[in-house]
């Protein structure tokens, strides 16, 4: 079942154009992966697919209807949840506070059920496979992936039909990166659509059922993981034969 | 809507053996108000000493008075400041609201409680029209409201002269529902044996209904990580905008209730007032531990350190020194509390 298509989507801040007529589809238990440099239109696409801009030609599906989201409300309201690369946590505040912000538990006229929110936030943490010290502690004090994976968790928890991540593995340890590509498979498992923003292909390749490699805002490969191989991706990501240009360049310099 | 009503959870989450036992007196230097405490005990154990006249419960009623006066205001102003933004016309927006409620019911002849609820709508008006300012421009919360305190003081001054040919607005002390209006607003009230002034009680119910807002609501949640990380919340999706704009009304009606006090307390309001008040609400806010980029503080301690304000301001006259030195001491004092609380959190945060 897809989940989300795009469609020939466009996008330009003032004359610059960020994204040129970019296609791609996400179906249920499936990990898309978007690789591309800096600047390549990995951060418009997804910020199109989250609903913090709209996108100003093309089509954009959600469960085969069209939409255009004026905020990312109206995204999670559809089940697409976004773990961004700053994990849109606030650091002086507690973990459980941080969990729920914005999907608070309530009784009553705006009193929050703070046990109640409380115990959540420890049970699905420990379902992850986290398992925290304490939830009253400020999210600031813990550790990248130990955040990263609480931003993940709370996605799922919230129902998440669609994940996007977006460089969830950049900031990160190897023996980091690798927890966290455990989760996304976790994720995938449990029948969740994931959009997995990165620029290394060896974290993309191992989870990945799709990849789309973009530069300059165009999509300059879509390929299933059938048909591509890891050496293969990173050519194409990288510019394969300017990267061999600058090996030789480098070594004659050296 | 009982805070003790909450059921005993089915399952305990059990104590977790890697955390240590805070001790009652870690978990007192993690509170915001801690230096503020200490500092007011500081305060009054220092004008005890000094001024004999301090202890007496008739100077204690005073202390409270002057303390409420701007209290009520650092409510507003504290709440505003925990979610991330400052508001420099809230010291002669005080003197507006007042403004409105006497020129309104003396020029049209209304019963003063129309006046009241007229300036109430206005006053609002004016603190939602701050923040939307704020929202639509994007220019810093202290630019805005620089702009406005200015634009205020001179309607305060040029609306007062043109309806009244004077600096002052006429008395409203004859008109239908003073009485009324002065008991709710401005009147004395016996509390055992001692005469406390009703802007005491206003005060400690703003206070108690701020500090609810902020820990056990969810717009109490959004004001917190607005101030925190704006983007954050907006991404979470907290309506960071209509958080804003909550806030700057929150001073509004702050401003309404100090504005009603001045109008029932002395029955004529002078326009000029109120200018470089607002330094004095963000200084009971800042000695209160509320951070000055937002996301951190609570409204008890902005009530403490309005306490500390009050103490201050009539300690100096009991202990018989010329008051004008007042406001050194309040410099001094907002230094120490600063410095005070930034060494407590570092504290705090080096020994986990």
């Amino acid at each position: 079942m897809t989940l989300v298509r795009l469609a020939g989507v466009s996008k330009h801040y003032g004359n610059v154009i960020a994204l040129r007529e970019v296609s791609m589809e996400v179906a249920a238990g499936e990990v898309v992966c978007v690789l591309g440099d800096n600047g390549a239109g990995k951060s418009t696409l997804i910020k199109i697919v989250a609903g913090l801009h709209r996108h100003d030609s093309g089509i954009y599906e959600v469960a085969g209807e069209p939409v255009a989201f004026d905020s990312p409300r109206e995204a999670l309201d559809r089940g697409i949840a976004t773990v961004y690369q700053d994990l849109a946590v606030v650091p002086l505040m507690p973990v459980w506070r941080n969990f729920f912000l914005g999907s608070e538990k309530r009784r009553g006229i705006g009193r929050l059920d703070i046990p109640y929110m409380r115990r959540e936030t420890r049970d699905a943490l420990l379902n992850m496979g986290i398992d925290l010290r304490d939830v009253d502690q400020p999210i600031g004090t813990l550790s990248g992936g130990e955040r990263q994976c609480v931003a993940i968790a709370r996605a799922v928890y919230f129902g998440a039909k669609v994940l996007i991540l977006d460089e969830p593995t950049a900031a990160l340890g190897v023996k980091q990166a690798g927890v966290v590509l455990r989760y996304i498979v976790r994720a995938r498992e449990q029948g969740i659509g994931v959009i997995f923003i990165t620029h290394n292909p060896h974290h993309a390749y191992p989870v990945g059922d799709r990849f789309l490699v973009l530069k300059r805002g165009r999509a300059i490969g879509y390929h299933p993981k059938s048909e591509i191989t890891v050496a293969d991706l990173t050519a194409l990501m990288s510019g394969g034969a300017e990267l061999e240009e600058l090996a030789h360049e480098l070594e004659q310099g050296a | 809507m009982s805070r003790t009503a909450a059921a005993p959870s089915p399952a305990p989450v059990a104590a977790d053996e890697r955390l240590g036992r805070g001790s009652p007196l870690r978990r007192l230097l993690g509170r915001p108000e801690l230096g503020a405490l200490l500092g007011a005990a500081a305060v009054f154990a220092f004008f005890a000493v000094v001024a004999d006249a301090f202890l007496q419960a008739s100077s204690f009623s005073t202390v409270l008075y002057a303390s409420s006066t701007f209290g009520i205001m650092a409510v507003g102003v504290s709440l505003l400041m925990i979610g991330g933004e400052f508001d420099l016309s809230a010291g002669v927006m005080v003197t507006t609201s007042a403004l409105i409620a006497a020129l309104t019911s003396y020029q049209l002849t209304l019963n003063v409680w129309a006046g009241v609820a007229i300036s109430l709508a206005l006053t609002l008006a004016l603190g939602a029209l701050n923040g939307v300012l704020y929202n639509r421009t994007g220019l810093p919360s202290f630019i805005i409201t620089l702009a406005t305190f200015f634009m205020l003081a001179g309607l305060n001054l040029g609306v007062t002269k043109a309806a009244t040919g004077n600096v002052a607005s006429d008395s409203v002390r004859d008109m239908d529902g003073f009485a009324s209006a002065r008991a709710v607003f401005a009147s004395d009230l016996q509390l055992g044996g001692v005469n406390v002034n009703i802007t005491v009680l206003w005060w400690l119910l703003l206070v108690a209904a701020a500090t609810w807002l902020l820990l056990r609501t969810r717009a109490g949640n959004w004001i917190f990580a607005t101030g925190g990380d704006a983007a954050a919340a907006r991404a979470v999706g907290v309506p960071v905008a209509r958080v804003r704009i909550g806030l700057f009304m929150g001073v509004a009606f702050c401003a309404w209730v100090s504005g009603m006090h001045l109008v029932f307390a002395f029955a004529t309001v002078q326009s000029g007032e109120g200018v470089g008040n607002e330094f004095f609400f963000i200084i009971c806010a800042v000695i209160g531990g509320c951070l000055l980029t937002g996301g951190y503080g609570s409204a008890i301690g902005a009530a403490i350190g309005a306490f500390i304000f009050g103490m201050t301001n009539k300690g100096i006259v009991y202990a018989e020194w010329n008051p004008d030195w007042f406001k050194f001491f309040l410099g001094a004092m907002l230094l120490i509390a600063t410095v005070v609380n930034l060494v407590v959190k570092r504290r705090v945060e080096r020994t986990p």
